[in-house]
């Protein structure tokens, strides 16, 4: 009887450390890429193209002569600016465009707006590599090829229908009483809109903003069809496309841009995840 | 719709000019209106467009072309190209979207306990998710390298691989191939990760707990509770999956550019080097085209579970 909790104690401990090296596997697969870039950036050139060298290691001392090199001789910090002008404005039209028609949906159009709203999700489901031919057309029609506008006036369309569908969930889950409440208190219905929903859909809102700012800093497809000037190019497709050149590979400041670039966006992404998930589970038929 | 009494009070004290802002219907459709216009505009315009481009020989210097019927189509689905990579993107897609299941499933069933450093875990697996996948592709290129791929050094250390030998993992065909499929594997597990959480985490602990004391164990649990209920979540995410994967020309663009020979060219990225950097905007368009059935297909299933849902 005494064996008993030290067998039972030896198999949760034995479970625990199989766990747990599991996990270690996942995590060296998923953050591998991470990591050397990481390492890759802050070492010495010569300790780098050396295939003997342990390449997990610093054989000579770390240096930040890459960082250097990539602000002072790559356009970077420009690529970066153009991200965060793109990324804003696509924040605004998203908003302006999402959350009245999400409110709408849930609220006003009754049965027809379910069908609507389902409809509309599924424009998410359009990819780029299906329209770029055509939208490129339209973009140089509209004068636009080649500037920022370009992306600003094309990434709505992959964020207003997926920002749409997540506010319409959002906005049904606040009980209409309280409208009503606002309503027999003397507001009209804009009113009650802006004083009594907008607030609480608050936390939807922030999930909007994030979404579709990262968003419009991830995308590649159709930054690298419109742009072709470096100057204009936002960092997903400023570094892969202009950084990446011939076969002379400058992979030290190459890795340190892309890691300063990647791991940011990780981050405030990782904010929205709960709720960005929700949208897809809401979409099958986990409601 | 209970309200009728308090709606007329209440509109007896607006101001005039406003009353058709409170009728519901009217309302709706002018705050609905501009998202539904800017989509007609930017999204439905360009597929009809599309259509129209694909049926003619439209090019960079004749951006409208002249109509030529079906004979795009007819001419790519001839090219031996074109065949390779529509088998590629299928290949592509079904290996990979094969190991993301088991992959996922094995990572959410231990995502799933409570340990500690459970937030920090979490994270570094949400990474390649997270990240712009054209930026992460670039740290892949580096690990492929033909001369430093620390894949090649890891062999080497193992004595798998002689001192001065290396693999080129993109320079031939079958190991560039399963480079591909590693990256989108890479890319998309964390997203099918997170999803499978959230369908374990919404089974009712009293269902599995109730199996137990019924002498129910690890195994019988997976696949006589956890897999059936899961079964919706496991449809959203490999449709999902199936179509982030298709579609996408990105991983293939920065790793391989289609190489060597055409042999990792995928749909997307044929579409982009014949119409954009070839200038040929029919031909372009016509291959873009080939990825519309898969879509259609996925949006019938997503309407299919919509409608289950509402019934039960």
């Amino acid at each position: 009887m005494a064996a008993a909790p030290w067998s039972h104690r030896l198999r949760t401990v034995g479970g625990r450390s199989a766990h747990a090296l599991l996990l270690a596997v996942f995590i060296v697969f998923t953050a591998l890429p991470f990591g050397w870039m990481l390492i890759t950036a802050f070492k010495a050139e010569t300790d780098l193209y050396n295939p003997h060298n342990n390449p997990f290691w610093f054989n000579e001392p770390p240096t930040l002569k890459s960082w250097q090199y990539v602000f002072e001789k790559t356009p970077f910090l420009r690529w970066f600016l153009n991200t965060m002008v793109v990324g804003v404005a696509v924040v605004v039209i998203t908003l302006a465009l999402a959350v009245p028609a999400a409110y709408a949906l849930a609220r006003f159009l009754g049965r027809w707006g379910e069908q609507l709203g389902i409809g509309i999700f599924l424009v998410y489901l359009v990819p780029p590599t299906l329209l770029f031919i055509p939208m490129s057309l339209v973009i140089s029609q509209l004068g636009l090829q080649n500037t920022l506008w370009s992306l600003i006036v094309v990434y709505p369309t992959i964020t207003v229908p997926f920002s749409t569908w997540l506010l319409m969930g959002f906005f049904k889950s606040i009980p209409p009483e309280l409208e009503e409440q606002a309503r027999i208190d003397g507001y009209s219905r804009l009113a009650a809109f802006r004083k009594v929903m907008l607030p609480l859909a608050l936390p939807g809102i922030v999930t909007v903003v994030i979404f579709s700012f990262t968003l419009s800093a991830q995308e590649f497809v159709y930054a690298v069809t419109f742009l072709t000037s470096t100057s204009v190019k936002t960092v997903s497709v400023g570094v892969p496309a202009d950084m990446v050149r011939g076969d002379i590979f400058d992979w030290g400041p190459l890795m340190g841009s892309a890691f300063l670039a990647s791991f940011p966006i990780a981050v405030l992404y990782y904010f929205a995840l709960d709720r960005f998930i929700q949208g897809f589970t809401a979409a099958g038929a986990l409601r | 719709m209970a309200v009728a009494q308090p709606r007329a009070a209440v509109e007896g004290a607006l101001p005039r000019g406003t009353l058709w802002l409170e009728r519901a219907s009217l309302l709706g459709s002018v705050m609905l209106a501009p998202a539904l216009i800017y989509i007609v505009a930017f999204v439905a315009f360009p597929f009809g467009f599309a259509l129209y481009l694909s049926m003619t020989d439209a090019t960079v210097g004749n951006p409208y072309g002249s109509w030529v019927g079906l004979r795009n189509f007819v001419e790519i689905v001839q090219s031996p190209t074109f065949l390779r990579t529509l088998k590629n993107t299928f290949v592509f897609t079904v290996v990979s979207q094969l190991l993301i299941l088991i992959l996922a499933k094995v990572l959410a069933l231990a995502l799933y306990r409570d340990f500690r450093g459970k937030g920090l875990v979490t994270f570094l697996i949400l990474l390649p998710w997270a990240a712009p996948i054209s930026l992460t592709t670039i740290g892949w290129l580096w690990i492929f390298h033909a001369r430093f791929s620390i894949i090649d050094w890891a062999l080497r250390q193992l004595g798998l691989l002689g001192p001065n030998e290396n693999m080129f993992w993109l320079g031939r065909p079958s190991l560039a191939m399963a480079a591909v499929i590693a990256v989108h594997v890479w890319r998309l597990l964390p997203f099918a990760t997170v999803l499978l959480l959230a369908g374990l985490t919404a089974i009712p602990r009293d269902v599995l707990d109730q199996a137990e004391v019924d002498g129910a164990g690890f195994w019988r649990k997976l696949f006589q509770i956890q897999l059936p209920l899961l079964l919706p979540i496991l449809s959203v995410a490999v449709l999902f999956g199936t179509i982030f994967t298709f579609t996408d020309m990105t991983v293939v663009y920065v790793l391989t550019r289609g190489g060597p020979f055409d042999m990792t060219q995928v749909l997307a990225s044929l579409a982009f080097f014949k119409g954009i950097h070839g200038g040929n905007l029919s031909v372009g368009a016509a291959i873009s085209l080939f990825l519309f059935p898969l879509l259609l297909i996925a949006a019938v299933v997503i309407l299919r579970l919509a409608r289950r849902a509402e019934v039960t």
